[in-house]
């Protein structure tokens, strides 16, 4: 089960009388940038959240670089969740501590780096910082930590556009050939450069899966538009 | 390099284009040093597995050398060089007869007005 980094089978998840996710099957492998893709409600958090081990799945099995979700794939899992759980009161000194304590995958040295480049003072609070900056504070921190996959939950919702490709770039250079980024986003455009695959996920079923390009080559259709026309005729959304 | 990229063709294909480009155009030298795959695919903001991807199939039609630990280089070899130049020529001169077919004109009739550009203008 090594070979992949993500194994989900027969995965349900059920909010009340809200089925979040249906029977979902999915396997990513390593290295690879993969895009989440699917209109809003449509399981994206959700699936994240069972892989980062926040929620526990009504059923199905989920295993991270096959162990079940358990402490120890919680240490392989970088996780970018879509609203933040920093304080704003904190100093990205104090950030920078509180990682390095939790996680033995954080490189300090390489997000210390980042953060210098970007003009951000590690002396500085969160809160006192601009949306587009504590979006780019809280990739930084993620993307430092040396993981098997990381999840980024709408890492590019409300920031500008120079903000966005810096957090794309941050993405491509930052992460390794063993390693798998999973990106969920509506946003498709800005994100379609950059991936290798892409799930379309709808009402918590995948719909359609495939390589970007190959989208390209076979259809002569962006991913985007091919998103706008596979979702036109679906109900609820 | 200029990267622009449409989403109706594969990224990789459109990267290929860009660099041969770079190539006729003399920013990439013949016997020059390639950026890394990282290099280029921030560059490009591209996927560095589709710019490594790029990369391999240059060097499959022999314009790139190398792909070892030390870094790819534009070929030196002249008959392969040339051979893309006459390609990338071919192919500029068969869009501009399309252009110009859309319109009426026959390629023979366009190329009058291509060589009328090229007379210098008569004094009046």
């Amino acid at each position: 089960m090594e070979e992949y980094v993500l194994n989900a089978q027969g995965l349900s998840m059920r909010y009340h009388r809200t089925l979040a996710l249906d029977n979902l099957n999915l396997t990513l492998t390593p290295g690879k940038i993969v895009g989440l893709l699917g209109p809003n409600g449509s399981g994206k958090t959700t699936l994240i959240k069972l892989t980062a081990g926040l929620l526990t799945p009504t059923s199905g099995e989920i295993q991270v670089c096959g162990q079940p979700i358990s402490p120890a794939t919680k240490a392989l899992v970088s996780y970018l969740p879509d609203k933040t759980y920093f304080s704003a009161k904190q100093k990205i000194r104090e950030l920078l501590d509180t990682f390095q304590d939790f996680y033995a995958d954080f490189d300090r040295e390489r997000a210390e780096n980042m953060l210098g480049a970007l003009g951000i003072s590690l002396e500085a609070r969160l809160g006192s910082l601009s949306k587009g900056n504590q979006e780019k504070v809280q990739l930084v921190v993620v993307m430092s930590r040396r993981a098997r996959l990381y999840l980024l939950d709408e890492p590019i919702g409300g920031v500008d556009p120079a903000a966005r490709d810096y957090i794309l770039n941050t993405i491509i250079t930052n992460y390794d050939p063993t390693a798998t980024v999973l990106i969920s986003t509506h946003l498709i455009e800005d994100v379609e450069r950059v991936l290798d695959e892409f799930i379309f996920l709808n009402q918590g079923k995948i719909v359609r899966q495939g390589t970007a390009d190959q989208v390209r080559e076979e259809t002569g259709k962006s991913l985007d538009e091919l998103f706008r026309e596979v979702f036109k005729c679906l109900p609820n959304c | 390099m200029n990267w622009k990229f449409t989403g109706d063709r594969p990224v990789y294909q459109q990267i290929m284009e860009t660099l041969r480009g770079a190539i006729l155009k003399g920013e990439l030298p013949p016997g020059g040093k390639v950026p890394s795959v990282r290099d280029l695919a921030a560059q490009a903001q591209v996927n560095p597995n589709t710019m490594q991807r790029a990369l391999t199939e240059l060097e499959r039609e022999g314009l790139l050398v190398g792909g070892g630990t030390s870094g790819r280089t534009v070929t030196q070899d002249e008959t392969i060089l040339s051979a893309m130049r006459e390609q990338a020529l071919q192919a500029l001169a068969r869009e501009c007869a399309e252009k110009f077919m859309v319109f009426g004109l026959t390629p023979t009739q366009a190329a009058r007005l291509l060589v009328a550009l090229d007379t210098p203008k008569e004094e009046s």
